[in-house]
């Protein structure tokens, strides 16, 4: 067993554990600080996949960006002792059982499919390349939905304000 | 070495406790947070065949990074919608939401 296996295992138990925690516990301030690992884990996962330049990106905008967004708005939106209402428990179940049925479906199919031949290529990706094919028009290059995504987060800032904002 | 196959479990299994939560839980932010929890586990996915079935190209690095801006979009205007909601009702589970068709 190599050091890549024993991380890819921490990081997988942490990712497995903190995920399930995230949705299953009453406090919803737990449940964000649960999702924030699963992030950390999930950007430790880029990492040994030698995207550093991924990583730090779901660093950056999952774990430093989104979360904080999250917090703010829990400690906006409820108040001090406030927990999930018990489910019923049919519904849990139903849902229980769908979830581990498509689980188990998806899984089998991951297991069974033959890829074509995968070989774990390391190296680290340089920033160079990221930032040629970024910014090129070409083919493989990814100028124009680099400014359509720019475009969409100014409709969202936009529409963020205009939606919260107090009339 | 890791197996690809054992990185596409470990998403798939992230992805339905996000879809388990989606089912159950009864408040519009840990809702939000199921959808985050599935957003992410794709975004996984994404980055790993990209490097283990196509090492010498890069759409799954591309493909990932615009999916996490999408995510950060479609989350800043969903709290803005949750903020509103709350300001209008003071609460924020699913079922008091039929109300608002009401006003």
């Amino acid at each position: 067993m190599d050091i890549q296996t024993i991380i890819f295992i921490i990081l997988a138990a942490i990712i497995g554990v903190c995920s399930i925690l995230a949705i299953t516990t009453k406090r919803i301030l737990r449940s964000a600080t649960f999702l924030l690992f699963v992030l950390f884990a999930t950007a430790g996962i880029y990492f040994q996949l030698n995207y550093s330049f991924l990583g730090a990106v779901q660093l950056l905008i999952y774990a430093g960006g989104i979360t904080i967004l999250y917090v703010f708005s829990i400690l906006l939106t409820s108040s001090d002792g406030d927990k999930a209402e018990p489910l019923k428990n049919k519904k849990m179940i139903i849902g229980l059982l769908s979830t581990l049925a498509g689980l188990a479906v998806c899984i089998y199919v991951i297991v069974k499919h033959k890829f074509t031949e995968s070989v774990f290529q390391s190296g680290e990706l340089e920033i160079r390349t990221i930032g040629y094919s970024l910014m090129g028009t070409e083919k493989y290059q990814y100028l124009l939905p680099f400014e359509v995504i720019s475009i969409l987060l100014l409709a969202c800032i936009v529409g963020g304000i205009m939606i919260a904002r107090k009339r | 070495m890791v197996q690809m196959e054992w990185y596409l479990v470990l998403s798939t299994f992230m992805m339905f406790a996000g879809i388990y939560g989606f089912f159950t839980r009864r408040n519009l932010l840990t809702m939000l947070i199921s959808i985050e929890l599935i957003l992410n586990s794709v975004d996984i996915n994404f980055a790993v065949f990209n490097r283990f079935l196509f090492p010498e190209q890069l759409e799954g690095v591309f493909f990932t990074i615009f999916a996490i801006g999408v995510s950060a979009a479609e989350t800043a205007v969903a709290i803005a919608i949750i903020i509103n909601i709350y300001r209008n009702m003071k609460n924020i589970q699913v079922r008091n939401l039929d109300k608002i068709k009401e006003e």
